[in-house]
């Protein structure tokens, strides 16, 4: 084993929770820049992860062993490859924006960052584990800062977000710890490596690989969401504080679309294909519903968390695509690798919604969208911002997110015409609102009661202006993203179709 | 005369017992914390004693300390440590009887040492007796409340009555077999008598009866649905060290005894007469017990119904038998891990609580507002333990839950899907607290929070047992599954 890299991530900002917990209360100076000193740590090392990262294989890399539990066949095993590596800098540099989205909180500041620290070691656990136990054990840690965090400085439903998203998730979990008590118990011996269950995954009967993906379907579908499993999202999402909001759209829901892909694609590859249609089908309404709703939206933050189940039904959509080409022999990925391409650019672009969102608010107090009108005058930075980001949010060519629908519908149109055709209309519904959200705020007659607003100031365009970089050059240049996944994607298609 | 080596610890701590009282009856007018501190001084060494003395077999197999037997002894040397070390305020607020209240707490651990050592049955109800008649006493302790004295009389008919059920119970399995000596030998004579009493197809009926009696004798002790009547009256009005000292260590005696006379004798008995039956209680106690508890307004009304609930999740860990290589050998090493998780967090929830009450004078949950502003270091550790009790990881609560639903999965999967549900209405109530602490800020208190030192104690061992079992719990895991193989499964 070398360099421990993944658990210096992990644990980094475990170690800044510990410090932060011991300075004073009052300083909250100190208290913001040692937090996100403690974070950009993790977002450095995710970088020298991913510059080390060998694309050409779908081997795992990075790997720590060592045994936890023997008495249960629980191990200490983290690795990466193509699926992680992209999350895991998502995580870490959303983390660290967030953290500086975060120096405006004034209320309880060392208990925010303290618990904002520990929420992002659970991200990054839950990215790096290779057992399925530790898995666990990060995937339910992260739930307990989320809770306080949204509890705590959460809007006016706090309190009912706040335990609805606790106890729904925690629903979802039960399924996912269930489906891994049944697969534990049918391997001989019993194993919770997930290596290993994915070398076997074939070889579970028919009806436990049906009935376990069920419960991970479950446990996953929660997260991501999918339609009918989404009505936390708009409820955690609106009363959340900006920086968990970020958070929440940008990685939490990725982490329903990284199960699905790291656990239940491999290891159950019977399930996988036996429930592919109606998961295609599942993100259709995901995409179709997602975007009427949040054409209704009064209120903008509700409607960039409704846009969010209609962007992640493109997810779904193009994970439900796999099959080996007829012609060349070669896994077709391109499916998955719009998929994958659209978590990542909806993480930065959802994201940087949120944050603009926020920006708005803590000037305003209010989120209406009809209490606003020709702020492009008034606020032209803020304008421009939030104008490129609604811009690639409803797909225009150029901005990561065409890129990642485009490769969604290319991919999906062979084996689902039909559902692909209707999943097209969602584009046109996403600019429909988004343009229309748009118009009503900032162009228009300026309405003159917020004369006093503000403009964006420098620590927010400081924060947010990494994630408009990012998504333009990945508009631009999608290559060194689809080359970091490609290798792993044709490893997970060719064991799907095994 | 026999090397009574093996009974060291339960002679000494006896012993002790009479010492504390003495001490007790010869210095009134002292404070309570000599007699505190003189209590927690003999229990470490009765502690230590345990290894010391070692496994062996005494009186031709009445009394046996083995793995099995020593773990338990931990359990409830550890449980009256933190019952006696938080019993400070209540010294205070007495006025006399100090040095009984700690000799009654030293007996009834004696009783519970013996409990988890013998392998007679009348012996064991002895034990079980000695165990509990001090416990009336203990729960009606505070004379000045009406409270205290009705949860005694409630504790004192009501655990008669099931002492008396469980007694029959024994009688009809020595009426069945001949021999009240606890032996795999046991499920053989019962089988030779099968023809005599055969009731109608495989199953025996006065076995069924022997079965449900001791069932329902130990779920008394258990507090398992529907024997949970005594537990919310009992809990809520008995003095608070003593309700943590009844939720943990009481129900452990409840527990040993149970795997005692069940693994022992009869585990070929399991699938047809008594696998089903324990494991329908284990369901309707956790489900009663949770869905109850997010009713209550009373935080140790509301630890009571907890408790039942954590009842059932012990129980799953019970029925789940090991057969062969079908089902692996984790049923009854769960049992014992579950306890010691559960005796952390629980012991720790109610020293918070007492710390709570002598700071705050409260028990109403309500009143727990702001408290992570006024007692931030007490607001943390008790949502530490209700955490854990909650079942979310790296906590030992976590842990256990894992390792009771792993074993019973194969042969009890609806139980464990009952388990694991109740579990998510748990955190409803569990989380209810929490929000009360943290969410809404409260009135700002005036006075400083004052703890006094064994509680400080009690307050950093539950928490550190709490974290460090749940992230390294395989030292125990292994004890317990070294514990569990006397038994002839």
């Amino acid at each position: 084993m070398g360099f421990p890299i993944l658990s210096l991530m992990i644990f980094t900002p475990v170690v800044g929770m510990a410090v932060v917990m011991m300075l004073n209360k009052d300083n909250f100076k100190l208290i913001r820049w040692v937090s996100t000193g403690f974070s950009i740590i993790p977002l450095i090392l995710s970088l020298i992860l991913a510059a080390g990262y060998d694309s050409s294989t779908s081997a795992m890399q990075f790997v720590e062993k060592a045994s936890w539990i023997p008495s249960l066949s629980i191990q200490y095993f983290l690795g990466v490859d193509g699926l992680s590596v992209p999350m895991l800098f998502l995580t870490t540099l959303l983390s660290t924006i967030s953290l500086i989205v975060s120096f405006n909180i004034t209320n309880r500041v060392k208990e925010y960052f303290a618990f904002f620290l520990l929420l992002e070691a659970g991200m990054l656990g839950v990215f790096a584990s290779l057992d399925f136990f530790l898995f666990y054990v990060f995937w339910e840690v992260m739930l307990v800062p989320m809770y306080f965090l949204i509890g705590i400085w959460g809007g006016p439903r706090k309190e009912y977000a706040a335990i609805k998203f606790f106890l729904y998730t925690l629903f979802g979990s039960i399924f996912m710890l269930v489906g891994i008590l049944i697969l534990y118990l049918s391997t001989t011996p019993h194993t919770l490596d997930m290596m290993e269950l994915i070398t076997k995954g074939s070889a579970f009967s028919h009806s436990i690989q049906i009935m376990v993906w069920v419960f991970f379907f479950v446990a996953f579908a929660i997260k991501v969401p999918i339609f009918p499993f989404h009505t936390w999202l708009p409820d955690a999402h609106v009363e959340a504080p900006t920086a968990v909001s970020i958070i929440l759209a940008g990685v939490l829901l990725k982490m329903g679309t990284y199960g699905f892909l790291r656990i239940s694609y491999p290891m159950l590859p019977y399930g996988t294909n036996y429930f592919a249609y109606p998961f295609a089908i599942l993100g259709l309404i995901g995409i179709i519903y997602g975007a009427l709703v949040s054409m209704a939206q009064k209120d903008l933050k509700k409607l960039v968390a409704y846009s969010s189940v209609s962007h992640m039904g493109y997810c779904v959509l193009g994970m439900a695509v796999f099959f080996i080409d007829q012609k060349s022999g070669q896994p077709h990925i391109t499916g998955l690798a719009g998929c994958y391409f659209q978590m990542f650019s909806h993480g930065l672009i959802t994201g940087a919604m949120f944050l603009l969102v926020g920006v708005l608010y803590d000037r305003a107090h209010t989120r209406e969208i009809a209490a606003f009108g020709g702020l492009g005058s008034k606020l032209p930075v803020y304008t421009a911002f939030m104008s490129a980001f609604a811009m690639a949010s409803l797909g225009l060519p150029g901005m990561s997110g065409f890129v990642a629908e485009f490769m969604v519908f290319i991919g999906s149109f062979p084996k689902y015409p039909v559902i692909t055709g209707l999943a097209v209309i969602g584009v046109v519904l996403s600019a429909a609102y988004i343009l229309r959200m748009v118009q009503r705020m900032f162009l228009g007659e300026f309405n003159t009661k917020w004369s006093g607003l503000t403009e964006i100031n420098t620590r927010e365009i400081i924060a947010v202006t990494p994630l408009l970089l990012l998504t333009v050059a990945l508009g631009v240049y999608p290559k060194p993203l689809i080359t970091m996944i490609s290798a792993t994607l044709q490893n997970i298609v060719t064991q799907v179709m095994r | 005369m026999p090397d009574l080596r093996p009974m060291l610890p339960e002679l000494f701590l006896f012993a002790w017992a009479i010492v504390v009282l003495l001490f007790g009856i010869s210095r009134k007018e002292r404070s309570g914390d000599s007699l505190i501190y003189l209590t927690l001084v003999g229990l470490v060494i009765t502690g230590i004693l345990v290894p010391i003395a070692g496994y062996g077999n005494l009186f031709g197999g009445t009394f046996v300390v083995d793995k099995f037997a020593a773990f338990f002894q931990i359990v409830f040397l550890l449980a009256a440590f933190f019952a006696v070390a938080s019993s400070h305020e209540l010294m205070k607020k007495l006025s006399a009887d100090r040095g009984e209240f700690f000799a009654l707490i030293l007996l009834s651990t004696t009783g519970m040492m013996l409990l988890a050592s013998t392998l007679e049955l009348i012996t064991l109800y002895v034990s079980l007796e000695l165990t509990t008649i001090p416990l009336f006493v203990l729960a009606a302790y505070r004379k000045d409340q009406l409270g205290s004295s009705e949860a005694g009389l409630k504790y004192l008919i009501l655990g008669a009555v099931s002492s008396a059920i469980l007694l029959y119970g024994i009688s009809l399995v020595y009426g069945l077999t001949g021999t009240t000596f606890l032996q795999p030998a046991m499920s053989r004579l019962i089988e030779q008598s099968v023809p005599m009493l055969l009731a109608s197809g495989n199953v025996n009926m006065a076995l069924v009866m022997a079965i449900v009696m001791m069932v329902a004798g130990f779920g008394f002790k258990l507090a398992l649905v529907p024997f949970h009547m005594w537990a919310p009256d009992v809990y809520e009005g008995a003095p608070t060290p003593i309700t943590s000292f009844l939720s943990v260590a009481s129900k452990g005696a409840g527990v040993v005894a149970i795997a005692r006379v069940f693994y022992t004798a009869l585990p070929a008995f399991h699938d047809v007469h008594w696998g089903t039956l324990v494991a329908v209680l284990a369901a309707a106690a956790m489900i009663v017990g949770n869905i109850t508890a997010v009713l209550q307004s009373n935080i140790k009304r509301m630890l009571a119904f907890s408790s039942i609930a954590h009842a059932g999740y012990v129980m799953v860990g019970f029925v789940a038998l090991p057969q062969g290589s079908i089902v692996p050998p984790y049923g009854p090493a769960s049992l014992l891990f579950y306890m010691m998780a559960y005796l952390f967090a629980n012991m720790g929830a109610f020293a918070c609580v007492i710390a709570f009450e002598k700071n705050y004078g409260s028990y109403q949950i309500k009143d727990y507002q702001g408290l992570s502003k006024n007692s931030p270091g007490l607001a943390i550790i008790m949502t530490l333990f209700l955490l854990s009790l909650a079942g979310i990881p790296p906590l030992a609560g976590f842990m256990a839950k894992y390792y009771v639903f792993l074993a019973g999965w194969q042969q009890f999967p609806w139980l464990v899907i009952v388990g694991l549900l109740t579990s998510v209405i748990a955190l409803f109530y569990y989380a209810n607290i929490i929000m009360q602490m943290y969410f809404s800020r409260g009135e700002t208190s005036l006075t400083k929070a004052h703890y006094d030192r064994p509680l400080i104690l009690t307050l950093i061992l539950t928490a550190v047992g709490t974290v460090a079992v749940g992230i390294y719990p395989e030292p125990i895991l292994r004890f317990a599954t070294e514990a569990v193989k006397v038994f002839p499964f």
